[in-house]
């Protein structure tokens, strides 16, 4: 038996086990009634709910429109992309995963350990974006291998050219916060990609198309279960630039391994041709996200391969700054054709002596022998009696010191000038300073698209046109929405001869037999020209033996025909040395590649006897006489 | 050994329900694991199903084996499961973060769990033998205080903050169950709820997380909360009729997590609805009233706190997991018993059936 302490549970005991059961009834009790509360009270809001929980939608990238050249040719396109990813949840194990994937697909595991450590955080991982066509068919071959790894499909930008035209077409890639908080409201979200640069970005709005959409069922990890409704992407305007596709290419191939730019415009209207801007940059490697390294590796290359120089690269201009003089001292009455200068090859001014590029001088020199041989004396004569303030007037009037408005990223330049220098330098002008800004040293800054608008005007009477590489608008099937003619924004301040006087020179630049283009001629068509030389370093002594990175930028604009002109050409040389020697050639053959004429040798030396212009009895172009109004 | 009397002592009841629950879990484990998703988890129900047999056994040996003679061995066995949880500390294999396994060849087992039944013996055994004139001191606390309070710190720093939770909840019970002068358990009360903010500091991060998501579910529902909000949008979604058997898109489409584990009665209530659920809790309830019965009506003391501190463990596994999923209590890995897929779990719980089984059938015995 036993003792009456271990036999049944004493009083007390009972007392509390009566307690605990009410304490565990009422317990049961409020998980009743909160199940309750939620199935039954709260039951419709949650199952809605749980509906949301599983249908998502999935926004699908838009079908940028294509950019094509001015005869078709597609420049721009789209093409499928493959990404491969993983669902850490769906792999049994990632050690494993990681080995039979290695030694297939270039994958950077270092990048993505991060990411890896904490599955967690990231519900799919992006392993490789773009594969190639034996990636995908390796994955697909071994997807059974391959638990929670799969492929997605997308359209991406493919720029059929590569390098070719980067600068102009432009580069797509992921919004920015700054870009989205002004492009919400048309539709953007984070993620979205957008012309970045570029005809891309200039016309972003047009080639933009409607993002689609998959109503999908998914799972908690995000995977597709069921397409439940889909609304198609939908594709954004074509659009059709006034480039040429061929000449493009002619003078990507002749400016390959350099730094400069070169653009080709048509004086008649302001549409860009050709537009090269070197050392350039493959636009596909943005399209899918660039890497960190590729990044980097752009932004620290001191070439700097993103800048499009055409427009965003400032020089002085050099010698091709005399035309501007020339027709500034024509137009103010301070020499008239006849006016002579002898040039015994310096210019002493003050207590210092401005040198000729010139040993020994050009000996008497007009304006028209002046500007055909590049005489420095002249212009230094000139530039001092017009004065800095003048010859800023003219520069402008010519649009230098502002932006084309080609595109909002072109830089300015700069027209210097006496209120410039007091508000930027805080300083008074000195008048020695005029005579290195009258060769276009010193101060003076322009872009390759604002000399190249200089040439254009001079070519064509004294127009100046807004330029522009687009040509046309169109629906994705082809109907023209849009065209875009030429834009006048003004006239330059020069009468109609003195534009014929200065045109006649530059066709003496390079057709006369001291004139410093001729390696610009041409047989069969009337080129005119203007070479230039910027100096890295001042004093500098000519030929190879300077490091490059000293050696003197070279310029070359030019015209053609020259009576009935087609063509405007600037090509900017970095440190090529000498602006006519280098490119004058360049030109030759853009001319003759427009003309569609069989391709010649450049001539070996200068004209011996010089060929007149045989001008049309009736100019084609616009030589309407002009109002010369000073700006 | 077997009386007579004895077999006609079974709980037939106590097994009803029993059956009734883990015929329910099989069930919901095999929709759990069999949504519109391979899971590679197909198999689950039969292994659990083989759980549940061995489980039966392991029930029917307990409850053969007089718990007299059991409790005798209370104190060796508490040292013997004390030391394993040193070994599961020093050696224990990790999983997610936590040491709780301990490896035997093929096998592998949570000494945590069969611990929890040696402190209830231990601590019941304690109370039959410690008696005084006037009613217990406080210092009578301290032993049983002590046998709770080790495995309780070595669970905790595995860390399984669930079952440590149970251990504290059962041994509160056992210690109000036994007698014990109540002026001395509302003081030590007190005390501890001025120990709170400093036990608070203790917890790891994702620990405090919890705590806080529970006190505020509507804080980052995507983030900390996001299993507990899951969970009540499946137990709300599935209304008063609920979704029907294998319908559930919440667990279908795999938004729950854990959902044949730990969240296993988020997914019963979403294909099963209200209807449901409140007659599971009746079972459960009927369940573990006839553990207070077995307790109010056993032959000795032992018997009674014996059967209390097991009752106690199940209702404390049984309210926190449903409080979890509902979001009344904090996101603590404990299971359904009986219903959650998991070997451990369903073999502790059948031992403690095994043993309410055991001081049932012997209520009219006297050794």
């Amino acid at each position: 038996m036993p003792q009456r302490s271990h036999s049944n549970p004493n009083e007390e005991t009972r007392r509390r086990l009566r307690l605990l059961m009410a304490g565990l009834v009422l317990g049961f009790v409020i998980m009743l009634l909160r199940l309750w509360y939620l199935q039954v009270i709260e039951g419709e809001r949650f199952a809605a709910l749980s509906e949301n929980n599983r249908i998502r939608s999935i926004p699908q990238r838009d079908i940028r429109g294509q950019i094509v050249d001015r005869y078709g040719k597609v420049l721009v396109d789209n093409r499928t992309s493959f990404t491969l990813s993983v669902l850490p949840e769906e792999t049994p194990k990632l050690d494993l995963l990681i080995p039979r994937l290695k030694d297939q697909l270039p994958i950077r595991w270092d990048e993505l350990e991060p990411k890896l450590k904490h599955p967690y955080a990231y519900r799919t991982i992006q392993l490789l974006k773009d594969l190639t066509r034996e990636q995908v068919a390796y994955v697909a071959e071994h997807r059974w291998d391959l638990p929670g790894v799969f492929l997605d499909v997308e359209h991406v930008r493919h720029y059929m050219y590569g390098e070719l035209s980067a600068h102009t077409l432009g580069y797509i890639g992921e919004i920015n916060e700054d870009q989205l908080k002004d492009a919400r409201e048309h539709g953007y979200r984070m993620g979205d990609y957008i012309g970045q640069s570029g005809v891309e970005k200039l016309y972003e709005r047009e080639l933009r198309g409607l993002k689609g959409a998959r109503e999908v069922e998914v799972d908690a990890i995000g995977r597709e279960l069921q397409l439940v409704q889909e609304r198609e992407p939908g594709p954004g305007m074509n659009l059709v630039l006034t480039l040429d596709l061929g000449l493009q290419q002619l003078v990507e191939d002749e400016m390959a391994g350099q730094a400069g730019a070169v653009v080709v415009m048509d004086p008649r209207n302001g549409e860009i041709l050709a537009m090269v801007s070197k050392p350039s940059y493959d636009p596909n490697l943005f399209v899918t996200g660039i890497s960190v390294t590729n990044w980097m590796r752009f932004l620290k290359d001191p070439r700097k391969p993103l800048q499009n120089r055409a427009i965003q690269a400032q020089y002085p201009p050099g010698s091709t700054y005399k035309i501007i003089m020339a027709v500034a001292g024509l137009e103010e009455g301070l020499i008239t054709p006849k006016t002579t200068v002898h040039c015994n090859g310096f210019f002493p001014f003050g207590n210092r002596v401005f040198k000729d590029w010139r040993k020994g001088g050009h000996g008497p020199v007009n304006v028209h022998s002046a500007l055909v041989q590049s005489c420095d004396v002249f212009f230094y004569t000139l530039g001092h009696r017009l004065g800095i303030d003048t010859i800023a007037r003219y520069a402008k009037g010519f649009g230098l010191g502002l932006p084309s408005g080609y595109d909002p990223l072109e830089k300015p330049g700069l027209v210097p000038s006496t209120a410039w220098k007091r508000q930027a330098r805080g300083e008074p002008w000195y008048p020695g300073e005029t005579i290195s800004a009258a060769i276009g040293q010193g101060y003076n800054l322009v872009t390759p698209m604002q000399l190249l608008n200089v040439i254009s005007a001079v070519a064509n009477g004294g127009v100046r046109y807004r330029p522009h590489i687009v040509k046309r608008l169109e629906s994705p099937d082809g109907k023209l929405i849009q065209e875009f003619g030429p834009e006048r924004l003004g006239e330059v301040p020069a009468r109609p001869e003195t534009l014929r006087l200065v045109q006649q020179a530059l066709f003496g630049v390079v057709n006369e037999p001291r004139g410093t283009g001729w390696r610009g001629r041409h047989e069969q068509v009337n080129i005119g020209g203007k070479t230039g030389t910027v100096q890295v370093i001042s004093n500098s002594p000519k030929g190879d033996r300077l490091p490059e990175r000293f050696r003197d930028h070279g310029w070359f604009v030019a015209f053609a025909p020259v009576e009935n002109p087609q063509l405007a050409i600037v090509i900017l040389g970095e440190h090529g040395g000498r602006g006519g020697s280098t490119y004058a050639p360049i030109a030759r053959k853009i001319v003759e590649h427009y003309f569609k004429l069989p391709p010649t040798p450049p001539p070996q030396s200068p004209a011996v006897v010089q060929r007149p212009i045989v001008r049309p009895p009736v100019a084609a172009t616009s030589f309407v006489p002009q109002p010369t109004t000073a700006q | 050994m077997i009386d007579r009397r004895m077999l006609l002592n079974i709980d037939w009841t106590l097994l009803l329900m029993v059956f009734g629950i883990a015929a329910w879990g099989l069930v919901t484990v095999y929709s759990a694991t069999h949504g519109r998703l391979e899971t590679h988890l197909e198999e689950l129900y039969l292994k659990q199903l083989y759980w549940f047999i061995a489980g039966l056994v392991l029930m029917v040996s307990v409850s053969l084996l007089d718990y007299q003679l059991l409790s005798r061995a209370a104190y060796p066995l508490l040292t013997l499961g004390i030391l394993l949880l040193v070994v599961v500390f020093v050696a224990g294999r990790a999983a997610s973060g936590a040491r709780r396994w301990l490896v035997l060849g093929p096998l592998s087992f949570q000494p945590s769990e069969v611990v929890k039944v040696f402190v209830v013996l231990s601590i019941a055994r304690y109370f039959t033998d410690t008696h005084r004139e006037g009613g217990l001191r406080f210092r009578d606390l301290l032993p049983p205080l002590f046998m709770v309070i080790v495995p309780f710190a070595l669970i905790a720093k595995q860390p399984d903050l669930g079952t440590a939770l149970v251990l504290f909840f059962v041994a509160c019970t056992l210690i109000f169950a036994s007698g014990f002068p109540l002026k001395i358990l509302l003081s030590l009360m007190g005390g501890s709820l001025i120990a709170l903010p400093i036990g608070w500091t203790f917890l790891k991060d994702y620990q405090k997380v919890r705590v806080i998501t529970l006190l505020n579910p509507d804080f980052d529902p995507l983030g900390a909360g996001y299993h507990s909000w899951q969970s009540k949008i499946a137990i709300g979604s599935g209304g008063f009729w609920g979704k029907g058997l294998l319908a559930g898109t919440q667990s279908g489409l795999n938004f729950l997590p854990e959902k044949h584990t730990d969240f296993i009665f988020a997914v019963f209530a979403e294909e099963w609805g209200f209807i449901g659920t409140s007659a599971l809790m009746v079972l459960y309830l009927v369940l573990v009233l006839r553990g207070i019965s077995i307790a109010y009506s056993s032959r000795d003391r032992l018997g009674a706190l014996i059967a209390t501190g097991l009752v106690a463990m199940l209702s404390v596994y049984i309210l926190f997991n449903i409080g979890m999923t509902v979001g009344l209590t904090p996101v603590v890995g404990l299971p359904l018993p009986l219903f959650s897929y998991g070997g451990s779990s369903m073999l502790a719980t059948m031992v403690a059936i095994g043993l309410l089984l055991n001081i049932r059938m012997r209520r009219f015995l006297y050794s």
